[in-house]
């Protein structure tokens, strides 16, 4: 009699689905996974090491690129480690901001995941829908910041720019008349925050769309209920975070556990799932996309009521106003002193954490003293999760692998670091 | 919900058709939101960071004063700088190089510049069909900034008083 053994079988790292470059060496037992074995690093950019060579806040740059969808929070992770190592609190303007711009971004974030997690498992239209609405999200980061993803925004003691008083507006062409360019403008014709308040009216409507389309569905259900399912003991023990977490039924988000900036005065619900399936973690985001909406409306409120500074006056640690730099010698000297040392941490470690949209990003940060890190250790959300893949798609079908890489909201930019 | 409204909703695909009516109605009645790229743009912030280039002053002199502050904040160590005195004593750069496939576009160069020299401008369609075609030169800097240098001091100007 033939020996029988099971099949091996490769799975990306090109593969559509494996959400970037994620390669997982499967076993199968015809189309039963027996087991699954992730293979990374293939994203692997020396984040961690490249930071021991450069002053702090050249850094920044580099926390947008770890999570390529959920920029501002990774830098928020690495900005907040600086800023607890100093001993410095930004302005409470600079905090309402960071807050607006982490809840905007976890929008951004759980469409993206929403979008691909949809279309992995079969669905192709919440992908085309959510990539309309991540355009608006998009414009938000590209008014503020000038750049649509890689923001650079955060600084140690504030953030770099305040608020436009005025958005860009579409030019006239011929394929719209007057009044079309009029129609696309209508939302722009204030301020940034006028624009964030019309998406923000909008987008629970649109949320109800993508629930239309998914909730009750059954190819939806029968891909996602009974998926992957990670008890709440189990889910503690691999370190699970942020909604893989919650989806388990345990009420654990920094943001009210150890609130940080102005998420204390901040009112929203945490969701919680009860069967810890793709389906109760489909639902827990869902309902956090909500919950940050509604985060985002408190937090334009107040920023329409209370303009003022949004970074610290010290001159040791945010460049001068670029007007008085170039009117003043002592401004001056601050200016080429801060771009080019930059400015150093006292001798000791530190470790931040925030609510990323994935979990509980980390920023460890050992400093000797000098203007650069001695070491920066960044704990990614995703990496824990994905090391429970076997744990989650054994026993399951081929098909199912697919669906569980997508409700772990996979990015390798974070794990590979 | 009682089981045979369960029943029937299942029977008669109910939720399926609440979802195909979603598409039908996007399909029919819902403005498309496709630009018709190129002819057709979407909006440019004036922080916009996109391709590099150097400026100079409306007298024709180019502002750049060689000060390497750009090439020693630059995280991706892109820039590259090397400087004389000339005649008329004032010193300038002989060489002014930015790799754009290093180049992260972080827009720290433009940040450090004290004279508001090198700028991230709102040019984002570019391209090179050859390697060294992304390896920008002084004179190719320079020409970018003196093509575009109204819409470069228009965003600036309009961005002045949060910087």
């Amino acid at each position: 009699m033939p020996e029988i053994r099971n099949y091996t079988l490769n799975f990306g790292p090109q593969h559509p689905a494996a959400h970037g470059v994620l390669r997982l060496v499967l076993e199968m037992d015809g189309e039963v996974i027996q087991r699954a074995d992730p293979h990374i690093g293939l994203l692997h950019r020396a984040t961690e090491k490249l930071a021991e060579s450069k002053p702090y806040n050249q850094t920044i740059p580099y926390m947008d690129r770890l999570d390529y969808v959920s920029m501002m929070v990774n830098e928020h992770g690495y900005v907040l480690a600086l800023e607890r190592m100093l001993g410095i609190t930004p302005p409470l303007r600079a905090q309402y901001i960071r807050v607006m711009f982490d809840e905007i971004t976890r929008v951004l974030n759980h469409l993206m995941w929403l979008g691909t997690h949809a279309l992995d498992v079969g669905a192709m239209t919440v992908f085309l829908y959510c990539f309309r609405e991540r355009e608006d999200l998009m414009d938000m980061y590209e008014a503020v910041s000038g750049a649509r993803m890689h923001a650079a925004y955060y600084r140690p003691g504030g953030v770099y720019r305040d608020l436009p008083e005025h958005m860009p507006q579409y030019g006239h062409t011929r394929y719209r008349g007057e009044s079309g360019t009029q129609r696309m403008n209508a939302n722009r014709s204030g301020s940034l925050l006028d624009y964030i308040d019309d998406f923000t009216q909008r987008f629970p409507g649109y949320v109800d769309e993508y629930e239309t389309l998914l909730t009750d569905n059954r190819i939806w259900k029968q891909r996602t209920v009974g998926i992957g399912v990670v008890t709440p003991e189990r889910a503690k023990q691999l370190g699970f975070t942020g909604p893989m977490l919650r989806g388990s039924g345990i009420a654990w988000d920094l943001r009210k556990k150890q609130p940080y900036e102005v998420y204390d005065k901040m009112s929203f619900n945490i969701p919680l799932g009860t069967n810890g399936d793709c389906y109760d973690r489909y639902l827990v985001r869902v309902e956090e996309m909500r919950q940050s909406n509604h985060i985002i409306r408190q937090c334009i409120e107040w920023l329409r009521a209370n303009p003022g500074p949004v970074m610290l006056e010290d001159h040791k640690l945010s460049p001068p106003r670029r007007e008085e730099m170039k009117g003043d010698m002592e401004a001056l000297i601050h200016h080429f002193k801060l771009f080019t040392e930059g400015y150093t941490l006292p001798a000791g470690e530190v470790y931040a954490a925030v609510e990323h949209p994935k979990g509980e990003f980390g920023v460890y940060l050992v400093s000797d003293g000098a203007n650069k890190p001695y070491r920066l250790k960044i704990r990614p959300p995703g990496f824990p999760h994905l090391a429970a893949m076997h744990e989650m798609s054994n026993g399951h079908m081929l098909a199912d692998v697919v669906a569980i890489i997508g409700t772990m909201d996979i990015v390798f930019g974070e794990i590979d670091r | 919900m009682s089981n045979t409204a369960r029943f029937v909703r299942s029977l008669f695909l109910l939720e399926l058709f609440k979802g195909l009516s979603v598409t039908l109605r996007h399909m029919l009645f819902v403005r498309k939101v496709t630009l018709q790229y190129p002819e057709e743009k979407a909006p440019i912030s004036p922080r916009f960071r996109g391709l590099h280039a150097l400026r100079r002053y409306p007298n024709g002199e180019e502002r750049c004063i060689a000060c390497k502050l750009c090439e020693v904040v630059c995280p991706a160590l892109a820039i590259t700088i090397e400087s004389e005195q000339r005649a008329d004593g004032t010193r300038r750069t002989t060489r002014y190089d930015i790799d754009l496939t290093k180049c992260i576009f972080c827009g720290y160069c433009e940040e450090s510049c004290p004279v508001d020299s090198i700028v991230e401008t709102h040019i984002y369609e570019y391209h090179g069909e050859q390697r060294g075609d992304l390896m920008m030169t002084k004179e190719k800097l320079l020409a970018v900034g003196d093509k575009y240098e109204a819409q470069i001091a228009a965003a600036r100007s309009q961005d002045a008083r949060y910087r």
